[in-house]
């Protein structure tokens, strides 16, 4: 299968295979109205498979939207059909509006204004828990 | 200025100070009486809670001070669907410090991140009440004469208990603290406390769900309210409520110096032919909460 070289963009590298989609939604990239590109199950000689975006258009990314999802992926960002730079993500102490909570008991549920802000609590297991109400990101 | 949104916000040599201080009232309530003179409290009760909400004011009218407030949201400007960081913006030009009971969890949170005056959290939801901790910590410093050396025993519901997550996380603090964890299996201490607070800090504790076989061995005895709104299911409800009630033939096999706690309002889980027993604190527990919120109150508005 082959998908063209893009001229100024980001391709978004390394997704863990499934993880795709979910970033496609998360970012809001089905809004865009210039060429996207979803790439499942490639192959890797690092990762085995993996899923990779490429975006014709180079756009604000929601960094901890990806760090959050896939710590491991790797943003290139093109221009005139050259690497201009090449980010790694780090996993982000805090989220703001990349999830919601979902306890039925948080104030965030019935005062839609505030922002839904998750916090990291155990690094090593990545638990995020609500800024508000501490439960667990699910 | 500075809220108390949750108890871990408070260092170890801070509690202690809030209990040599709060001590100190009971010992010396005159000392006390003008403190906050000209000071005004607004206590923000979105929903009800006698006991709460009547310690603390008696705690502000004691210190000298004045008080304001609703007791129930249908009183307030929620009602009308005002947000609570719109209502704790209008309050904070009436008042110098807020004592607030909101049945969502974080809302007190919310409320301090929109004011310059403390805010104290008086219960939200299921999550934090920190100075029913408190309250707990004063009465255990008094009627055990410290805190170290304690075996503690919680009883009832541990998993929705916020009193019971609050107790473990501020008496693990401590020296040769062993807790025994007594409870029905639906309503086991959450995994999450028994790793951050128990294994982390290498406490010794005990599972068990029979009160009777480890009674004899429990310096305190914490005994807990399984709550209707904490559950969706009305049948679980009704099937653990009844799970632990301690009367006077269980306790029998207990210590003499036992002290048997409660956070109250109890419903049946301890027998009132307890509460003659000379063991059983519960009632002095509320009393202390009174003078461990005036202690509060004075450091929060950073009062000597």
């Amino acid at each position: 299968m082959i998908i063209g070289q893009i001229k100024d963009g980001i391709v978004l590298d390394h997704i863990t295979a499934g993880n795709g989609m979910i970033l496609y939604n998360l970012l809001g990239l089905d809004n865009l109205d210039c060429q996207v590109a979803l790439i499942q199950n490639a192959e890797s000689v690092k990762m085995g498979r993996k899923d990779i975006i490429k975006v014709d258009r180079v756009i604000d990314i929601n960094f901890d939207a990806l760090g959050y999802v896939d710590p491991g992926v790797t943003v290139n960002i093109i221009k005139d059909g050259k690497l201009a730079k090449r980010q790694n993500i780090d996993i982000p102490e805090r989220i703001e509006n990349v999830i919601k909570c979902k306890n039925p008991r948080c104030i965030t549920t019935v005062e839609q204004e505030l922002p839904n802000i998750f916090v990291l609590t155990e690094k090593e297991e990545r638990v995020y828990r609500c800024l508000y109400c501490e439960s667990k990101a699910e | 200025m500075r809220s108390l949104i949750d108890i871990r916000e408070l260092s170890v040599e801070e509690i202690d100070e809030l209990v040599k201080v709060a001590n100190d009232i009971i010992d010396n309530p005159a000392k006390y009486s003008e403190k906050c003179k000209g000071k005004i409290l607004a206590t923000l009760f979105f929903e009800p809670s006698t006991r709460t909400r009547l310690s603390f004011e008696s705690a502000m009218l004691n210190l000298g001070g004045n008080v304001i407030g609703f007791s129930d949201s249908q009183n307030s400007s929620a009602s009308k669907g005002e947000s609570v960081a719109d209502t704790t913006k209008i309050v904070s030009g009436y008042a110098d410090i807020i004592a607030m009971r909101h049945p969502k969890e974080g809302a007190p949170l919310v409320a301090s991140m929109n004011t310059d005056i403390p805010v104290i959290n008086a219960g939200d939801g299921g999550h934090n009440h920190p100075t029913q901790t408190l309250t707990d910590l004063l009465t255990i410093n008094r009627e055990k004469g410290g805190f170290n050396n304690l075996t503690i025993g919680l009883c009832g519901d541990l998993k929705f208990g916020r009193t019971v997550h609050s107790l473990i996380s501020a008496m693990s603090r401590y020296d040769n603290i062993k807790f025994i964890l007594i409870s029905p299996d639906e309503l086991k201490i959450p995994d999450y406390i028994k790793k951050n607070e128990l294994e982390a800090k290498n406490l010794e504790y005990v599972e068990t769900t029979s009160l009777e076989d480890v009674i004899g061995e429990l310096d305190i005895l914490y005994m807990t309210r399984v709550q209707g709104e904490r559950f969706f299911n009305e049948q679980d409800y009704i099937r653990l409520r009844d799970s632990y009630i301690l009367t006077p033939k269980k306790l029998e096999a207990a210590k003499e110096d036992l002290i048997i706690m409660h956070p109250l309002p109890r419903v049946n889980e301890i027998s009132v032919a307890v509460d003659n027993d000379p063991r059983a604190c519960y009632f002095k527990q509320a009393r202390y909460g009174k003078f461990v919120r005036m202690a509060l109150i004075m450091k929060l508005l950073e009062v000597e």
